[in-house]
């Protein structure tokens, strides 16, 4: 029989306790996981980590609002899964980007859905963060001490909306065109920054050749890793404090504790 | 020994930085070059109305880096801006001065209009209804071996008086011209 080291915690059989039954194969394969987990374990310590993030308590009155984080989340993940199948796809070339958009949307299998599914993604994952937003707003969950999360929230849609922004342009078709001229031209109406930022987006004082290329650096290099980093902070800090249970949920008064008091 | 430690992990990291910012700063200092583009003929364009023309703004952006302009010869009677090289005809921009959508010049009402907000411009440009701050833009043109050619853009005020290119949106009345400064990518024409 195979020798396997003991598991932490697992309680060893006594000595001279007859088997009672001989170990079946389930026995074997449980047995074997268990030893290859804990090989992992011992040398990561991953399991208090796995601890501190899924066995959370939970506050009294949790409900359906708490899941639009993890909603924004998964949208987010979307993105970029079908953000790197279109990458393949796509050229960045002020005189092929929309030949390419169109050999997606034609010509590539199931491209069109891929196409689809990002585009109406950023809808959804917009209405999504927004949505979370209002959820922490009127729960009340901004609060001490929580602020740090809310401004990590803050910087997220911001730069949600900078990726919504960017993205725009990428099918350079004619709506792509000119809502990002009209989007330019609202940032460059800013006083005394303005014409130099409009300058610095499209590269120049005209769009040209390397707005797009520079819109689509920003757009799958730059911001992904940027949310990416902060989501990380954002959930570090959600599981660190734990949920807030919603304004209605009162705490129970202890009525010993309530004749004290006085 | 920490100052120098200290000072290598400066310098290598201006080593990044510093190409790194100057990729993404550099096209902010860049000058369009200038260039002229033959549009036609003097007795092409009237006094009356306008014809359209299409430039190239942008060399090397294919179809997206063409413009229309409009064009008219110079009416003395309704032009009152001083006479010189570059106003023996008008060349105006469609980019409306709301927020850059393409204006049209329509025949009939002798006016420019705007699809996005319903900006309205009178036969000189001028502003006469909706949110536009400032009048179309002009092109610089001339006349050059017999045929009319169209410059560099140029932003106007209210008075049509000639200021370094501006985005829409952005005023050139009053204080305007210092909250939206000019910038070194783009300038009017030195002298005019």
């Amino acid at each position: 029989m195979l020798k396997l080291p003991s598991v932490p915690g697992a309680t060893p059989p006594r000595p001279g306790t007859p088997a009672a039954e001989p170990k079946t194969k389930l026995d074997n394969a449980a047995e074997a996981a268990t030893a290859a987990l804990g090989w992992l374990d011992e040398r990561t310590a991953l399991s208090g980590t796995a601890r501190f993030v899924m066995f959370r308590k939970v506050p009294k009155g949790t409900n359906w609002f708490y899941t639009l984080g993890t909603s924004t989340m998964f949208a987010f993940m979307s993105q970029v899964i079908t953000g790197v199948i279109l990458a393949m796809f796509y050229d960045p070339s002020p005189n092929r980007a929309y030949e390419s958009m169109r050999y997606i949307n034609n010509d590539v299998w199931a491209g069109q859905f891929v196409h689809g599914m990002h585009r109406w993604g950023a809808t959804v994952m917009v209405i999504f963060i927004f949505l979370h937003m209002g959820r922490t707003f009127f729960f009340g969950a901004y609060k001490y001490p929580r602020e740090l999360n809310w401004v990590i929230g803050v910087l997220l849609v911001l730069l949600v909306m900078i990726m919504a922004f960017t993205g725009y342009l990428l099918p350079w078709d004619q709506r792509a065109y000119w809502a990002t001229a009209v989007g330019v031209n609202i940032f460059a109406s800013a006083p005394i920054a303005g014409p130099y930022l409009g300058d610095f987006l499209r590269a120049g004082p005209d769009f040209g050749a390397t707005t797009l290329s520079r819109f689509y650096s920003i757009h799958m290099l730059v911001l992904p890793g940027l949310i990416m980093g902060l989501i990380g902070a954002h959930l570090y800090l959600v599981i660190k404090h734990g949920t807030t249970a919603p304004p209605w949920v009162t705490a129970e008064l202890d009525e010993e504790l309530r004749s004290e008091e006085v | 020994m920490t100052g120098l430690a200290n000072g290598g992990g400066g310098i290598a990291i201006g080593m990044i930085a510093v190409p790194a910012l100057g990729f993404a700063l550099a096209p902010n200092l860049d000058k369009k070059p200038l260039a002229w583009e033959a549009v036609g003929t003097p007795e092409e364009f009237s006094q009356d109305t306008y014809v359209s023309r299409t430039i190239t703004l942008t060399p090397g952006a294919g179809e997206t880096g063409k413009s229309t302009v409009y064009m008219r010869a110079r009416n003395a009677e309704i032009d009152k801006e001083p006479v010189d090289d570059y106003n023996q005809f008008i060349a105006i921009s469609t980019r409306c001065m709301h927020l850059g959508c393409p204006v049209r010049y329509v025949d009939a009402s002798e006016r420019f209009i705007c699809p996005c907000h319903g900006g309205v411009y009178d036969f000189l440009g001028q502003v006469q209804g909706g949110p536009p701050v400032r009048p179309l833009d002009r092109f610089y043109t001339r006349i050059k071996d017999g045929l009319v050619e169209v410059g560099p853009r140029f932003s106007v005020n209210s008075e049509l008086k000639r200021f370094s290119p501006r985005d829409p949106a952005q005023d050139l009345d009053g204080i305007g011209q210092y909250l939206f400064p000019s910038r070194p990518t783009i300038r009017k024409l030195p002298g005019t």
